[in-house]
């Protein structure tokens, strides 16, 4: 073990070439973690199908913990015993996952595949390969919706993030995830806030207090939500005039639902998702959990998922491959974050901040909620 | 019976002393007694007692920074963390060598989170950190392999530092090693440390074992052919800087003893890792930083509990917390102050209801029955979500409210997402709880005394006051203690329906075992919640006494 350079991003490797053995070696079973619901499925029809089709006698178990995962992979952990192989998970989890020793370091560019022009996996996922663990699947973003018969008449339809602090043009209830992270970012945009020093203001207490103090202008509008289904609930029952959730959920409201919904892409947050491998695996469950996802993260299966639902591909060489929606038949290109006409101003999730400052911001944050 | 006995103790049939055979007898019977109620008593020992005590040790539990980073703890215990003032050189040094091997065994990082909670920004600085620790190394390696290429190879430094004697440095190194990782380091390591190297070139000889012990155990490789760490060339250039050792060094005769005495001869560079760790961060030149880890560096902290009251651990003693981060203590009382509504609420609809089920005739008795336990035997989360839906604004009652002219449609009543919707919720799901005990203690008291009473000239209300209702106290006693200690814990219902101000300490429990992973922080809230209910329980014994309490019969 000797680092010859500085490591930065996506260097060390914990793995022994013997791991990946032949085929002979690999378990038959598997138990892959995910969120549930819609997009547990894209990734059941768009990855384990067909890997199971490809590879006949792998059964595959899926179990919905991805939002506890990082809390019962310690527990395992502790427990000695690891029972998941590989893991569906935010990447601020797998940072955390990362520092933590309980997932396993990857090497990119030996682990997965090259994109089919012959791109590198390291050059392919670029910048999304966030820490030494994570292998990126999809970008999805948190955004708002609102319902477009609510919107008051004679006003154009919100397209501003600072339309959500503007109670006067746009009144009615808003709906806002109850954590500090987006929301305290957003705030401090709308609050005069250059969008470079967004973080470097935030770093401080005033910056801080800065932040709450504009969220506090509509604190008696706001209904926090803490389940990704919950705004487009309140958006369909009518509840709210507009709310923050993940752009697929409101696709699926908008387009598979036909729920009277406009999306508004100002100033959406991209985050990532995708897979991590648990440390301790046994030989056999390791190389299986490799190969699973090697698969299921090349260009075509990663194109695939967005049949289903509509987040974007990790994969630059992906990208051109997306087409139409399995069932609804409608281009999927446009309903992406990553599509250039909704991504004009985006934030990307700031992993390193959220990491050191997500205990303090929230403490101050949640004190503030409970006054 | 013979005759020679007579005097002596009396016997048993089989010719042992009476009282030895019934006590065997007696003792068969505990054993007996205790064999059948084993399995439970384990099952309940196994998946109860010990994951709760053990929740409740982390509490106080903070092995993490000593084991961590053990020389750099011992170094700053002779440091004035008051004074304001950087530790000094040696605790940097102290604080390379650690990180060196908790970077190399990926255990800085966890450190970094344990200390996050604390003080914001060391997650970070940890992670960067002990990424660089090869750097600052390398700076030792380069200046000695220019002085003498043959340091450039694992099988020299090898024959340099194999010897005999040296057992008890490797040993203590293995040890350091286990607590550090949690693994088991033993195991023959393909290496004997020399004796006469380690009293010469101590700090030399201990991170040469650590980087063996390392090597041979969890890499699996043989010592003699891996270039040693950068830490080693390090050490080899801390140790010449002291004099008394370089004087050792020149008169050595051991293997490799030249190349060392050209060390001493030649120009190490004077790199001092006060400066090389303010180089990686800022951060690092900050007492802050360094005042934190030295308040947190004792094996059992009260720092926990200390935050689950809104006070934090300074190196001046407890402190209260700023007013816009105190949160706990406000929770508990809300939590407490809740739960008595929602009791109280739930005696309220109970009674009249338990009365009902008590007096009727059998048969519409059963029907009521009925209609009482089908939404204890519905999922939670079904009912939860049930008045979710009856209780938003756009819901069932406020649109029956509207249609009836009773409110306003721009001003419909704000039910849920506060503290109305957890009572309302929350009493619905706990009135079972009420309604059984109560009605299984109506059920015990007979009506002819109510009639007894009537007859004696006593109106309804006195007969139902004096006579009937001191008859179903205990069950009022049985209903609140469960309703109260089911209602303090909840955390599903308050989740979903309490919006900011109807949520209980248990939703920030929760979150901390499962979002921010503060454990000890959330076993320090749940003692507290435990102790809390122990005390009120007692209290409750105190004034009603539990003897009065009655589940049924």
């Amino acid at each position: 073990m000797k680092y010859t350079k500085p490591i930065l991003a996506t260097m060390a490797l914990g793995l022994s070439a013997g791991a990946v053995g032949a085929d002979g070696h690999m378990a038959s079973d598997m138990t892959l973690v995910s969120w549930g619901g819609a997009y547990q499925q894209s990734q059941i029809n768009a990855y384990a199908d067909p890997y199971v089709a490809n590879n006949p006698g792998v059964t595959v178990t899926w179990d919905e913990s991805s939002a506890e995962a990082v809390a019962k992979l310690r527990a395992m952990n502790e427990a000695g015993s690891i029972t998941w192989d590989v893991v569906d998970v935010v990447a601020a989890d797998a940072l955390r996952l990362c520092d933590e020793g309980l997932a396993l370091e990857i090497d990119a560019d030996e682990v997965l595949a090259a994109a089919p022009d012959g791109t590198s996996a390291s050059d392919d996922f670029g910048d999304l390969l966030v820490g030494d663990c994570f292998i990126p699947q999809i970008v999805y973003s948190t955004t708002f919706g609102y319902r477009t018969d609510l919107v008051p008449e004679g006003v154009d339809a919100p397209s501003n993030i600072c339309d959500v602090f503007d109670l006067e043009t746009y009144p009615g209830m808003r709906a806002l995830e109850k954590r500090p992270i987006n929301n305290v970012e957003w705030a401090l945009l709308c609050d005069g806030v250059a969008k470079e020093d967004v973080y470097d203001v935030l770093a401080t207490e005033e910056g801080q207090e800065q932040a709450l103090a504009k969220l506090g202008t509509i604190r008696d509008s706001v209904i926090w939500w803490s389940a990704g289904a919950d705004t487009p609930q309140l958006l369909a029952d009518g509840e709210i005039f507009m709310g923050s959730t993940y752009n697929g959920r409101l696709f699926a409201a908008i387009e598979e639902q036909g729920q009277p919904i406009g999306m508004m892409w100002d100033a959406q947050v991209f985050d990532l998702d995708g897979w991590i491998i648990p440390e301790g695996l046994s030989d056999e469950r390791l190389a299986r959990a490799l190969d699973f996802v090697k698969f299921a993260t090349d260009t075509q299966r990663l194109a695939d998922q967005a049949k289903y639902i509509s987040y974007g591909p990790a994969r630059l060489s992906s990208a051109p491959l997306v087409g139409k929606h399995e069932t609804l038949g409608i281009d999927m290109a446009p309903h992406m974050p990553t599509d250039p006409n909704n991504a004009e101003n985006t934030f990307l999730y700031n992993y390193e901040f959220w990491a050191d400052y997500r205990d303090d911001i929230d403490a101050k944050f949640q004190a503030w909620l409970a006054q | 019976m013979s005759e020679t006995n007579n005097s002596g103790p009396m016997l048993a049939a089989d010719g042992t002393p009476l009282k030895e055979s019934l006590g065997r007898a007696l003792r068969r019977q505990k054993i007996r007694g205790l064999a059948l109620v084993a399995p439970l008593l384990l099952f309940v020992l196994l998946t109860f007692v010990i994951p709760i005590v053990s929740m409740l040790v982390r509490s106080v539990e903070n092995q993490i920074v000593s084991d961590t980073i053990p020389g750099t703890v011992t170094a700053l215990s002779n440091w004035d963390r008051q004074a304001g003032q950087t530790p000094p050189e040696e605790v940097f040094q102290k604080l390379f060598f650690d990180m060196f091997n908790a970077a190399e065994a990926k255990e800085h990082t966890k450190l970094g989170t344990r200390l996050n909670y604390e003080n914001t920004g060391l997650a970070s600085l940890f992670r960067t950190s002990g990424r660089s620790m090869d750097d600052i190394g390398e700076v030792f390696q380069d200046a000695i392999e220019d002085t003498d290429s043959r340091f450039e190879e694992g099988a020299f430094w090898y024959e340099m530092m194999s010897g005999a004697g040296g057992e008890a440095v490797i040993a203590e190194r293995r040890a350091r090693w286990e607590s550090l990782t949690g693994d088991n380091m033993s195991g023959d390591i393909g290496f004997t440390l020399s004796q006469d190297v380690a009293t010469m070139l101590p700090t030399t000889a201990a991170a040469y074992t650590d980087f063996a012990i390392w090597t041979a155990i969890e890499d699996s490789d043989v010592v003699a052919e891996e270039d040693p760490w950068e830490a080693v060339y390090a050490a080899l250039a801390v140790d010449l800087r002291d004099p008394s050792r370089a004087a050792a060094v020149a008169g050595y005769g051991g293997p490799g003893a030249e190349a060392l005495q050209a060390l001493t001869a030649a120009e190490m560079p004077v790199l001092s890792f006060t400066d090389a760790f303010a180089e990686l961060d800022d951060d690092w030149a900050s007492p802050g930083v360094w005042q934190t880890i030295a308040v947190y560096s004792p094996n059992y902290t009260s720092g926990y509990f200390l935050n689950s009251v809104d006070r934090e651990l300074t190196v001046d003693g407890v402190e209260a917390r700023p007013d816009n981060e105190r949160l706990y203590i406000k929770l508990f009382g809300r939590t407490l102050w809740m739960s008595l509504i929602i009791t109280g609420s739930c005696i309220l609809l109970g009674y009249p209801i338990a009365w009902l089920l008590a007096n009727l005739p059998v048969r519409t008795a059963n029907v009521l029955m009925i209609l009482v336990l089908l939404p204890f035997w519905t999922s939670l989360l079904v009912r939860t979500s049930a008045w979710k839906v009856l209780l938003q604004q756009q819901g069932v009652i406020n649109e029956l409210l509207v249609w009836l002219g009773f409110v306003d449609d721009a001003n419909r009543l704000i039910l849920m997402n506060n503290s109305t919707g957890t009572i309302i919720a929350m009493t619905h799901i706990l009135l079972p709880f009420m309604i059984l005990p109560l009605y299984s203690v109506m059920k015990t008291v007979p009506p002819t005394y109510l009639r007894a009473a009537k007859s004696l000239g006593a109106t309804n209300w006195t007969a139902f006051w004096r006579v009937y209702f001191p008859q179903s106290v205990p069950g009022i006693g049985a209903g609140s203690i469960l309703v109260f200690i089911l209602a303090i814990g909840y955390y599903i219902t308050p989740e979903i329906v309490g919006g900011t101000d109807g949520v209980f300490i248990s939703n920030r429990i929760a979150y901390h075992i499962s979002r921010s992973l503060n454990w000890g922080l959330a076993a320090a809230l749940g003692t507290i919640l435990l102790v809390l209910v122990l005390a009120l329980y007692w209290v409750y014994d105190q004034i009603v006494g539990i003897d009065n309490v009655k589940l049924g019969g």
